[in-house]
């Protein structure tokens, strides 16, 4: 246990962001949050949209859920991104690259100049993340059912090796259509892989449809209970609901926790919210500047990709 | 040649303690003496091939050594994507244990016979495949394997596979071995099938012919200079393989031949478009199958009374 205990000092001393270490009242963190979630909605939009092309709603349900962690639940450091001690994080749900670009550029993993690459070629931001080529990307995800068990190896050796780290990896919904995040979820929970968290982005949509009208998911807390999951249901757009799930991590000892964060896929641009279509698709010159006005922001000159 | 792989394993966790061994439920006897000593260094996944593979890609992520181990076909093939994108693409230092390649799990059926795995792991960038011939050599590119900082898949038979090196000889990565010399043609060949090629070319021997056998226990990085000088050396060439004949060994050989415009004939003995027949014991398989130490024999006949392949 002395290894951890000094392990532990480390973390503190230095993987902890400073920023994360001040404690403003309540109700300035939340508002603060707030704030950054809005900025960060409007980075995606206007990555994406330059960049011409990418998957907004799937990048817009998990804001709140990214700004939560990455502000103030993961022991992460950009200046130190390979610590062996530091939290992991995993977008198992690969496609909502974009929103994973844009909060390591805010937290200074990458540079911010590196978004307006996005969409051109010869860029290192691609439609889906990689893990060689930036930093703080855990693992290359995209194919979805993958990113899942990888995020479980993690946690694994983390305890075979009694490190104090936590793994944490955001699904998709309709990934769990995939059995691969089954034989995860049972392998999972008989390890008692208590510092595992998986947020399930349930915002109940898929590519062509929702869930419910393809394959569904229903009764999915209770799925994954069975399962021998310790489950969480929360609005994964209401941050003072995010940081009370976060902050009560672990569930229950000896279980994994499993966050059903509920959101709406497209959150923010009113004729996107909960709409499939929008999957991966662009506005129109008109809609853009409804989405601009809604999002809060400047119209967004675009032109023609290179 | 399976207990020498798991034996080495079992000495190299002693050694390195983020040698772990995950099996898919498999390894009942074998692994007796690793689980009773590194009983944490063991982890059964049960029958979840793509999970076991995944995983380990994470484990190798935080600095573990992984030597995920099943039948080959499952291990293979339900799990390919995964081994793909998370291990190779990735580049995680994972080893792969295929056992019962080929038909070596003779009266199983098709469905646990694997002829497609050497196609399948070579196309796969990074990856290193070795495919021993007997336990000894079993036991060197176990060892091997750990040193290599990537994934290795390594091809093996089961149990009781017979000795084909009578003395210690040392095993280096990316060679082949001639085991056995001679200027009249060379059968290249690689893995478990090496004693059926042997029993056929010692007999060629009594009747004065001499062919050079030249075994590849790593396929991937392929010796290319030893094959180039066989061609050169003793003209046609024959390869055989317990694998199908597209993908596998065969089509390498004939890849270099080509691409180095060698101009020598190149037959193919293996599995021509069609899954493993019939139940039987190893021995009747290989003979059900084309590859007894017999049909070698005639297909060497065949290939040196009409050198320009015509007859094929």
């Amino acid at each position: 246990m002395a290894d951890g205990q000094t392990c532990e000092l480390r973390l503190s001393e230095t993987i902890m962001p400073q920023s994360t270490l001040e404690s403003p009242t309540r109700q300035a963190l939340i508002e603060e949050l707030q704030g950054f979630a809005a900025e960060m909605r409007r980075n995606i939009f206007r990555t994406i949209c330059l960049g011409g092309g990418g998957h907004l709603p799937a990048c817009f349900s998990i804001v709140e859920i990214l700004t939560v962690l990455y502000r103030r639940i993961l022991r992460v450091n950009p200046v130190d991104p390979k610590n062996p001690d530091r939290d992991r994080f995993l977008l198992s749900k690969g496609h909502a690259a974009v929103a994973l670009y844009t909060i390591l550029a805010e937290m200074g993993f990458l540079d911010a100049a590196l978004l307006e690459t996005y969409g051109h070629s010869g860029t290192i931001l691609g439609g889906h993340p990689d893990m060689h080529k930036l930093s703080g990307v855990e693992a290359s995800t995209g194919a979805l059912g993958h990113g899942f068990p990888f995020s479980v190896g993690m946690a694994l050796a983390g305890k075979m090796d009694h490190k104090s780290y936590r793994t944490f990896v955001v699904l998709g919904d309709g990934e769990c259509q995939e059995g691969s995040i089954w034989e995860a979820a049972m392998f999972a929970a008989q390890q008692g892989l208590d510092n595992l968290t998986a947020i399930l982005d349930y915002n109940k949509l898929q590519a062509l449809d929702r869930l419910d009208s393809i394959v569904s998911l229903e009764p999915l807390a209770e799925k994954w209970r069975s399962f021998g999951w310790s489950v969480c249901e929360v609005d994964g757009h209401d941050i003072p609901s995010l940081l009370n799930t976060f902050g009560r991590i672990p569930f229950e000892p000896g279980k994994p926790n499993l966050v059903v964060a509920h959101t709406i896929k497209g959150k923010g641009i009113s004729f996107m919210e909960n709409v499939p279509i929008w999957h991966y698709r662009l506005p129109n010159p008109e809609e853009m500047r409804t989405a601009c006005r809604d999002l809060g922001m400047d119209e967004l000159m675009t032109g023609k990709r290179e | 040649m399976r207990n020498a792989c798991i034996a080495a394993l079992y000495d190299l966790a002693g050694r390195d303690p983020k040698i772990l061994a995950l099996v898919a439920d498999n390894g009942a006897i074998v692994y007796d003496r690793y689980r009773k000593d590194y009983p944490g260094r063991f982890i059964n996944f049960g029958i979840a091939e793509a999970n076991m593979i995944s995983v380990a890609a994470g484990l190798a992520a935080c600095g573990k050594v992984p030597f995920a181990y099943t039948i080959a076909g499952f291990l293979t093939m339900r799990a390919y994507e995964q081994i793909r994108d998370d291990i190779c693409l990735q580049r995680m230092n994972v080893k792969l244990v295929g056992i019962g390649a080929g038909f070596a799990y003779s009266d199983l059926g098709p469905t646990h016979h694997t002829v497609e795995d050497l196609a399948l792991m070579r196309i796969l960038p990074g990856m290193t495949i070795f495919a021993p011939c007997d336990p000894q050599e079993a036991r060197k590119v176990t060892f091997a394997a750990s040193e290599i900082d990537g994934p290795v898949y390594i091809r093996l038979a089961t149990g009781g596979s017979p000795k084909v090196y009578e003395t210690d000889r040392p095993f280096e990565v990316g060679k082949a071995v001639t085991l056995h010399k001679g200027d009249d043609m060379t059968i290249v060949t690689t893995g478990h099938i090496v004693p059926e090629v042997l029993a056929a070319v010692r007999e060629l021997e009594n009747e004065g012919i001499q062919i050079r056998v030249l075994h590849y226990p790593t396929v991937k990085p392929f010796d290319e200079a030893a094959l180039l000088e066989a061609a050169e050396q003793t003209g046609p060439i024959l390869t055989v393989e317990e694998h199908s004949i597209f993908g596998g060994l065969g089509s390498i050989v004939s890849e270099v031949l080509a691409e180095n415009g060698c101009g020598v004939v190149c037959k193919r003995m293996g599995l021509r478009d069609r899954f493993p027949a019939g139940y039987g014991s190893y021995g009747w398989m290989k003979e059900h199958n084309g590859l007894s130490s017999r049909q070698i024999i005639s297909s060497v006949r065949s290939l040196m009374e009409c050198p320009s392949g015509s007859t094929s």
